[in-house]
């Protein structure tokens, strides 16, 4: 935590009580979900971020033998390559503590930004700045399918630098909290065999295990049932207690307006909206239902 | 400060002006109302690093050393799923290398006959194609290992040196069975026992961190080329066969130009290969080993070893993308 001191003179030049870390104690009374307030730590801060994706093979003559060795020859790149814009210079700084949510049509960006978060793709232009490594969840980020779920937990940790005897703790915990063991004995099972639903739990079980400076979800959530989506978002707002900052994407509004206090509306690559989730929430759900 | 742009202040100073929604349509001219920073100030003040920069070489290695428990239980583990589809399950561990020794054994002990001339063929012909096994399977996997895994990689984060190296020890496990089987064909064949098998053990530890460093380059080269894994196998064999796997290549050696002798004695998988034939094997005598064969093994280790680690690390950032 190199910006503690940082972070704590700034609070303290605002006046508001801080405690060691820089979290303000400050809560709000009337909320549903008190969450502490943020000390204006910034975690994330994208700036002006352009993503344009290259897409191979795309268009007529993808991938014919003969058009390949003709480019090799001529040295000429693939006149198949197109180009698709799909995030044109967004800028927002998330913080401490905060659950951001992420809405929007299809194809909107949303996912890509997360990715973009993540450091898996390069922006063409602007830049991310991140507190930490961020982890992102995908809602088909396979681990290590062969191996067992067991296996899975074990390596899982180890490989967030969790030494052995933390991760024999946790292992009954991570376990429970996926539910993978409510109808018997699955977790001796390799994952390929789990339906998409119980791999969903078992990820966002282990990566949840530890606190992390920023967690992006992508739909990870969606293919679990009622029970575990409540469990999931509890520990999502613990996880932002730990001081951590959350991304979630989801179609799934209601899970939105239970999670996320924050929300960013992207359409067609540019935030359209960003502010409180109910504001947001709304103006989207109006948007949308006049589209149809 | 009701007009702040896009970055937001906190919600104290939100309560106080509530606002209404704040449609964004030019994100360009963003700046942090509250400190006048621009994003990149801002990132600058709270410490904040660009987005999966890779650390430095020496956090990266400190980093590495602390997933030390993450490889070996990786690699285990990959190990015993390998063969869990296989109805022999783990006897394919034992099975293989002795497969593998039988085929090149009918056809170039008994079909081609270039066993004429090397006492005890039969050991001298597995221990080349086993140690060069090591290699080539490390190099193969090595060469896959970050484009297999890619959930894994974008699902956590870790120092993804962890998985070439994590290959190179599944290979190594997997070296060890097969010198058990090794060790059986030596002393059946009628080979002593000697204290030179304690030579085995220098030999591995040298062979298996040039392959490490093997692995990290291919690793990087397969992550970006996903062409390489489809020509690697053809340099592979032709590696093997200028390795002396089957052959006393000193019979060849002995009729070419001195500058061709030379550079194939400095092949690092015949060094090993060489190496490890003289621990195991009494006829295999130290003059009949290539020169300098000890520091050159050092050398490749060392060299390969460092050069390929770096290499890797120059790309941290760029794996799992794509």
């Amino acid at each position: 935590m190199a910006d503690v001191t940082n972070a704590t003179e700034t609070v303290v030049a605002d006046g508001a009580p801080t405690t060691e870390s820089g979290t303000s104690l400050v809560t709000e009374p009337g909320q549903a979900t008190p969450v502490l307030e943020p000390g204006k730590v910034p975690t994330v801060v994208v700036d002006d971020v352009h993503i344009v994706y290259k897409i191979h093979g795309a268009g007529s003559g993808k991938g014919s033998a003969t058009g390949a060795l003709s480019r090799l020859v001529s040295r000429k790149t693939s006149p198949t390559i197109r180009e698709v814009h799909a995030v044109k210079g967004v800028t927002f700084v998330a913080y401490k503590g905060e659950a951001v949510g992420l809405i929007g049509s299809n194809g909107s960006g949303k996912s890509t930004i997360l990715r973009a978060i993540a450091g898996l793709l390069p922006p063409e232009k602007g830049c991310v700045y991140t507190q930490g490594q961020p982890s992102l969840l995908g809602v088909n980020a396979a681990m290590m399918n062969d191996l067992t779920g067991e296996k899975n937990v074990v390596l899982g940790c180890l490989a967030m630098g969790m030494p052995y005897a933390e991760v024999r703790e946790r292992y009954e915990g991570i376990v429970d909290f996926s539910g993978i063991n409510e109808r018997g004995d699955f977790i001796s099972l390799p994952m390929r065999t789990y339906s998409s639903g119980m791999a969903a739990r078992l990820r966002f079980s282990i990566a949840a295990a530890k606190s992390h400076d920023v967690l992006l979800i992508d739909e990870a959530l969606a293919t679990g049932d009622a029970r575990f989506q409540r469990r999931s978002e509890d520990r999502i707002r613990e996880l932002r207690e730990e001081a951590g900052t959350v991304f979630l994407v989801s179609h799934n509004n209601t899970a939105i307006r239970d999670t996320c206090e924050r929300t960013i509306w992207l359409e067609s690559g540019i935030i359209r909206m960003d502010g409180p989730t109910e504001e947001v929430v709304d103006a989207y759900e109006e948007y949308m239902g006049k589209k149809k | 400060m009701e007009h702040c742009g896009l970055i937001r202040t906190g919600y104290v100073l939100e309560r106080k002006h509530p606002r209404v929604n704040r449609l964004v349509e030019s994100p360009a001219a963003a700046v942090s109302p509250d400190a006048g920073l621009s994003p990149k100030e801002l990132a600058a003040k709270y410490g904040l690093a660009v987005s999966n920069a890779r650390p430095p070489l020496r956090e990266y290695t400190r980093q590495l050393w602390a997933r030390r428990h993450f490889i070996t239980a990786f690699a285990t583990a990959r190990l015993t799923a390998m063969y869990t589809t296989a109805r022999l399950g783990q006897a394919w561990q034992v099975m293989t290398p002795l497969l593998n020794a039988a085929v090149y054994y009918l056809i170039f002990g008994i079909l081609l006959g270039t066993s004429r001339g090397t006492p005890n063929f039969i050991p001298y012909l597995c221990t080349g194609i086993f140690v060069f096994t090591f290699t080539q399977s490390a190099v193969l996997s090595g060469t896959r290992s970050i484009a297999d895994n890619l959930g894994l990689i974008r699902a956590l984060y870790f120092p993804r040196a962890c998985l070439p190296i994590a290959f190179t020890v599944i290979q190594l496990q997997q070296l060890v069975f097969s010198m058990g089987v090794l060790g059986a064909i030596v002393l059946l064949t009628g080979v002593p026992f000697t204290v030179n098998w304690f030579l085995i053990l220098p030999a591995l530890l040298l062979q298996s961190v040039f392959n490490a460093g093997l692995a990290m380059t291919m690793a990087r080269i397969g992550s970006k080329a996903t062409d390489t894994a489809q020509l690697m196998p053809f340099i592979l064999r032709t590696w093997m066969y200028v390795s002396g796997v089957f052959y006393n290549l000193s019979v060849f050696t002995a009729h070419a130009p001195h500058w061709v002798a030379r550079i194939l004695n400095c092949n690092p998988a015949l060094i090993y290969i060489e190496l490890m034939r003289h621990a195991l094997i009494d006829t295999v005598t130290s003059a009949s080993l290539p020169p300098h064969v000890w520091p050159l093994a050092a050398f490749w280790a060392v060299f390969a070893g460092i050069a390929g680690y770096v290499f890797f690390w120059k790309a941290e950032e760029e794996y799992g993308r794509g």
